[in-house]
């Protein structure tokens, strides 16, 4: 029979055969979330089309027609769209996961699990909306008759991508949040501040030659552009590769600093919660 | 053939308290950052102000700068060491505060311990809490689902399961409900249905029999006494005596977070009941218990040590005025079962009598009835005018023999019943008013 050791301080190997064992709860705690959502609802699960459409018709006319960015030939709606797409799903996910362990103190206080699962769960969640918004995108595209090339095989490697961004700072922000309950509010702000610095509504070009790389520290950046290249042929000019390669290191950096964070303190927060 | 299956070694468990000023429940960053930066001036004040420091509590390390706030040490568990082999059920009893449930919590890896190791063979389920991940907006069905997953149970076990889990909650009709709109004794009853359908080798319950109704209650111990039998281990947290002594075959006694007694269930049992009226024999500094003090009592003692339930049970005590004079002042007792449980009031203020006042006052209390069952009893003496002066908890204790005052009582199940014995009698006749009883005449006393 297997044995198991506590002790203060020690790290349990098995946590990630653990992680495996318990795989059953990110589904169910994704499905809780979804679930719980639209209960008790009059047009229940029409919201989760109706959002991401009107935030695009918001950003079309905003973006497009307001402040007159440039396109280069590709429908501005869908411009924007591809970019809102990632854009979203990180700001939700990291939204929902920064808060997540607060949110099921209940749970963390009474049950045995590893607790990475929550902020895990949290992201998930968000993909449900992300899909949804994939397809209202696929429908937008057949509308303008603006059908994507080879490129879009790559999505799926950018939907990754687009997930450990958000799980990274995610976790690091929600392990934050439990001992300084500031950090709630620093998720807001995050989002908010980031939907003006991140290529949402413009593309990467419009920042001046000198500053893209620094621009790039932004994680986002990579991504959006990525999904751009992926969905919109190529998107407008060269894919900035350089930029991409150190967007990607800053994701992968975070989500280690954020697991690492994480786990430390994870023992305690039955005490502190 | 009996392993151990759990060996907890030395565990101790320890939690700082922070004695703020001014308070805020939650650390903010703010909160440290204003710490840091005052903290050279604080270090400052305090080592001209360290030698009017005193008590337990400690500035946090030597010359810190978190002088403002006192932090204590506080030991919930501290060289807790016990081994536990399979098939084993451990009750575990002692007073609130003892450290049992944080011991649960260690077990169930819920939080860390400070010291020591535990080593655990076998896969744990814990019920700490009843309806533990129950959403109130999901209907009953998606909660089973739900709470089931949460206490580990796979997706195809909780299938396979469903319906004798509802059976046993009887919740059929509504399980397309949310459980929001469920009764309480509903949502419990679903609740422990999920639960008792746990298949662990090693079964941690706390307190969950607390909840619910009699027939829950009943129906609960039912279900664990069918685990129980089957062989697993059960650790098992409760103040209900009597379900401790049916189900368990071992009994751990903690208080204050050490381990007092470990053996059988009956005998842990005997030592946590002595204790607990021993525990409150010393706890006679008046100034300290409740009450605004103007008048105390300085003794209570019952006048034999033991009496028969049918006596006439004498307690004398003595009052001295501590405070202000206090124009004339009401008497009360109350008596208490081991359980706690009060069992009559004997209070003066239903006699109309009232003591005046006086330097010193002698007294004693005279009560027949109810005829108190054997056993151990504890009694509170309060006394006040307006409100109350003086509030003593456990003030003494009263003994009954097992002596019953019934010519006969050979069958347990005919006295077993019921917090006090009375007087009383049974009559029966026929249509014709013919008597048909018989055996001794019948009449107790």
């Amino acid at each position: 029979m297997q044995q198991l050791v506590i002790e203060s301080g020690r790290s349990e190997k098995n946590y990630w055969t653990d992680l495996w064992r318990y795989r059953e709860l990110f589904y169910i705690l994704a499905w809780r979330d979804i679930s719980v959502r639209y209960k008790q609802t009059a047009i229940g699960v029409i919201w989760a089309v109706l959002r991401p459409f009107l935030a695009m018709l918001i950003f079309t006319v905003v973006f497009g027609r307001l402040a007159k960015m440039p396109s280069n030939g590709i429908p501005y709606p869908i411009l924007v769209f591809a970019a809102m797409l990632p854009w979203q799903f990180f700001a939700t996910a990291l939204s929902e996961a920064g808060l997540s362990m607060v949110a099921n103190t209940n749970l963390v206080s009474k049950v045995y699990f590893p607790r990475l699962i929550i902020p895990a769960g949290a992201v998930i969640t968000s993909l449900v909306d992300f899909a949804v918004s994939a397809a209202l995108l696929a429908f937008l595209m057949i509308g303008f008759n603006y059908l994507p090339d080879w490129r879009v095989l790559t999505l799926p490697f950018f939907t990754v991508l687009a997930f450990l961004a958000a799980l990274g700072p995610g976790i690091l922000i929600t392990a934050l949040n439990v001992k300084y309950r500031d950090f709630r509010l620093v998720v807001p702000f995050i989002v908010q501040f980031g939907l003006f610095i991140s290529p949402v509504g413009f593309s990467i070009d419009v920042i001046p030659e000198q500053w893209r790389l620094l621009y790039s520290l932004n994680p986002m950046v990579g991504v959006i552009n990525g999904f751009r290249w992926a969905l919109c042929r190529g998107g407008t000019g060269d894919f900035y590769m350089s930029g991409f390669i150190l967007s990607l290191a800053v994701i992968v950096l975070l989500l280690m600093v954020g697991i690492w964070y994480f786990r430390r303190t994870e023992k305690g927060f039955a005490d502190v919660i | 053939m009996s392993e151990t299956v759990i060996s907890i070694e030395n565990v101790s468990k320890k939690y700082t308290l922070r004695h703020k000023k001014s308070g805020e429940a939650y650390t903010t960053l703010r909160d440290v950052i204003a710490r840091q930066a005052a903290a050279p001036f604080k270090a400052l004040a305090q080592k001209v102000s360290s030698r009017n420091r005193s008590n337990g509590s400690h500035p946090e390390g030597s010359g810190s700068p978190y002088s403002q706030n006192s932090v204590e040490d506080f030991w919930a568990l501290k060289g807790v060491s016990l081994e536990i082999n399979q098939g084993d059920v451990v009750g575990f009893i002692g007073r609130n505060g003892a450290g049992k449930s944080t011991l649960l919590k260690i077990l169930s890896r819920i939080t860390e311990p400070t010291e020591g190791r535990i080593t655990i063979s076998g896969r744990v389920a814990s019920l700490l809490e009843v309806g533990t991940g129950f959403h109130q907006e999901l209907t009953g069905r998606e909660n089973v689902y739900l709470n089931g997953a949460i206490l580990g149970m796979s997706r195809a076990e909780i299938k396979a399961k469903f319906d004798e889990i509802v059976a046993f909650a009887a919740v059929e009709q509504f399980l397309d409900t949310p459980v929001k709109r469920y009764s309480s004794g509903m949502y419990v009853r679903l609740a422990f249905a999920v639960a008792a359908h746990l298949e662990p080798e090693i079964l941690i319950v706390d307190e969950v029999l607390a909840v619910g109704d009699v027939e829950f209650q009943k129906k609960c111990l039912g279900k664990m006494q069918d685990v129980a039998t089957s062989g697993r281990t059960v650790l098992f947290v409760s103040h209900n005596m009597q379900a401790i002594s049916v189900l368990c075959n071992r009994g751990v006694f903690l208080r204050s977070g050490s381990v007092q007694y470990v053996g059988g269930a009956k005998e842990a049992i005997d030592k946590y009941i002595d204790s607990y009226a021993q525990a409150d024999a010393q706890h006679d500094n008046p100034d300290r218990r409740y009450g605004s003090g103007e008048y105390r009592y300085t003794l209570a003692a019952p006048e034999q040590p033991v009496y028969e339930g049918t006596d006439e049970k004498v307690i004398s005590f003595e009052i001295e005025r501590r405070g202000k004079l206090v124009g004339r002042m009401w008497l009360c007792a109350l008596i208490r079962d081991a359980k706690g449980a009060v069992i009559v009031q004997y209070d003066s203020r239903v006699l109309g009598f009232w003591v005046e006042d006086s330097p010193r006052v002698k007294g004693q209390i005279r009560f027949t009835t109810p005829w108190l069952k054997p056993g151990s009893y504890r009694v509170d003496l309060s006394l006040g005018a307006a409100w109350t002066m003086d509030y003593w908890e456990g003030a003494c204790s009263l003994t009954i023999s097992p002596v019953l005052p019934y010519p006969t009582s050979s069958v347990p199940d005919a006295s077993a019943h019921g917090l006090v014995f009375g007087d009383f009698s049974w009559e029966a006749s026929d249509a014709n008013d013919e008597f048909v009883s018989g055996g001794i005449v019948a009449t107790s006393g």
